[in-house]
């Protein structure tokens, strides 16, 4: 996927990697040392909070926490690779989009995500795609080291 | 897990499991804000942890975020604030709320009209959130009983300020890093103030130490009963505090005897350069506003180092934006 990504890139343009909180901002994390195998050097790290733009509030549950948004560079003009664990409803995208747009223009975003489900409810498509099933009734449950202690992604019945 | 699965419990479930998580967030229950002696030590911290994440919705160069885009916010102010108004205002544009002002001089409130027919008759238009300030203490007790939406306390005559006593907590957090075991001085014309009486319930709650400085007429013996300290002498014990925070001195009661003159007050409890070198050195110096330069604080330790008054006012707009979004956001789910 890393070998992927560094091919798409245009020379000469800035890059950054931004994850989506959580778990996506730590799958972002793991990809630049990565895209350095493949020679993309000084890759920016940002992480998002998305809280803020979803268009779900009142649905996902008492209370949704907010945390910050840790983005320290100017995103104008970044080759810009988005970074999200599972891509499901795309609803999440939409607010991460809305989000990155708020903050500046980067030059070009793109969708890179570990595992895309299929149920989409939203014209929004990954352009780089770890594993894709086809769980629309089926639960995904991404857990990483970081988290958990273990990298593994089930799908239940 | 068997049988289809619902994208909406599914998303709950993850929520309610990250909020049991040991260590993890809590949830914010509460629909209004009255009141900073009604809350919880975790409300409180999960209060100035969410201010956090809109403190920089303020930096940015779209100074503004959709979380409360569509939602009416009114401003139901029957005391003059021009500060506390106007952050309300700012922190509901910067979630994309609108916002109305209604204020009393324009309102039927001179025509009779209760303030539960008022507050109905707003409700009746669609409102979301109603800020309210009013001279009588209990008066967003009243409202909050008479309507459904959210109700913030923007300050009830001598009761309570809660969102200053939570700006108050997230400065003096942000400067020292905690709230615990620090040594705060609330200096002034507490009996009267509703800043005061908000910040000792969150500073009790949070583990800090508070003693109220000021004349007997102005800290009487009452008040060690809600646990803090209280000392007429300033001078006695100045070097003992890591937070001052000075009360405003209204002019106005100067006639009403509390006080021989603003000279003497101001000899004896004004916060001056020369007590300043006698305060510990990273003594941080706060103060609601607005300031009576000469009086409960001189222009020089006003606009000093150690001064958080500015700081104070942009905090304030960040621990608003999270209590707004907080009230709506628990109102919506229940």
């Amino acid at each position: 996927m890393a070998q992927e990504i560094s091919a798409a890139i245009p020379p000469g343009c800035p890059v950054a990697v931004v994850g989506i909180r959580r778990r996506g901002d730590e799958l972002a994390r793991r990809l630049i040392p990565l895209l350095e195998s493949h020679g993309v050097h000084g890759v920016a790290y940002g992480s998002l909070d998305i809280t803020l733009y979803r268009d779900d509030l009142a649905e996902i549950g008492p209370a949704a926490v907010v945390r910050t948004t840790e983005i320290d560079f100017d995103v104008a003009g970044h080759y810009l690779i988005l970074v999200d664990d599972v891509l499901y409803t795309g609803r999440s995208i939409r607010a991460a989009l809305d989000a990155i747009m708020d903050l500046g223009r980067p030059k070009v975003i793109r969708l890179a995500v570990l595992v895309d489900r299929g149920g989409r409810e939203l014209p929004i498509q990954a352009d780089f795609v770890g594993v894709k099933t086809d769980s629309d009734h089926e639960h995904v449950r991404v857990s990483l080291r970081e988290g958990s202690g273990e990298d593994r992604v089930d799908v239940d019945a | 897990m068997s049988g289809p699965t619902n994208p909406v419990l599914d998303a709950k479930r993850l929520v309610a499991e990250a909020h049991s998580a040991p260590g993890g967030p809590g949830v914010w229950p509460h629909r209004n804000l009255l009141s900073l002696e009604s809350l919880s030590a975790d409300d409180i911290r999960l209060v100035l942890d969410t201010a956090l994440a809109f403190e920089d919705v303020s930096t940015r160069s779209v100074k503004k975020v959709p979380a409360l885009r569509g939602r009416v916010v009114v401003n139901l102010f029957y005391e003059d604030s021009t500060r506390t108004k106007t952050s309300f205002t700012l922190a509901a544009q910067r979630l994309s709320a609108d916002i109305i002002d209604f204020s009393e001089k324009t309102s039927s409130s001179n025509k009779g009209e209760s303030l539960r027919d008022t507050v109905r008759n707003i409700e009746a238009m669609g409102v979301d959130i109603i800020v309210v300030r009013h001279p009588a203490a209990g008066a967003p007790h009243l409202i909050a009983r008479n309507v459904k939406c959210c109700v913030i306390n923007a300050g009830d005559g001598r009761h309570e300020h809660p969102t200053q006593g939570l700006l108050d907590l997230y400065t003096m957090r942000q400067a020292k890093g905690r709230i615990a075991g620090l040594k705060v001085a609330i200096v002034g014309d507490v009996v009267n103030s509703r800043v005061a009486r908000s910040n000792l319930h969150g500073l009790l709650k949070l583990g800090a130490e508070v003693t109220f400085v000021g004349p007997t007429t102005l800290v009487p013996r009452a008040f060690e009963s809600m646990g803090a300290r209280l000392c007429h002498d300033f001078d006695a014990v100045i070097d003992q505090f890591d937070v001052i925070n000075m009360l405003r001195i209204q002019k106005e009661r100067v006639s009403s005897n509390v006080f021989p003159s603003l000279q003497e007050y101001s000899r004896l409890f004004g916060l001056t350069n020369e007590r300043m070198r006698r305060a510990k050195p990273d003594v941080l110096v706060m103060h609601p506003g607005p300031i009576n330069r000469g009086v409960e604080m001189s222009g020089d330790v006003a606009d000093g180092q150690k001064s958080a008054v500015l700081k104070q006012v942009t905090n304030g707009l960040a621990v608003r934006m999270a209590v707004m979004f907080l009230c709506k956001q628990a109102s919506e789910n229940s």
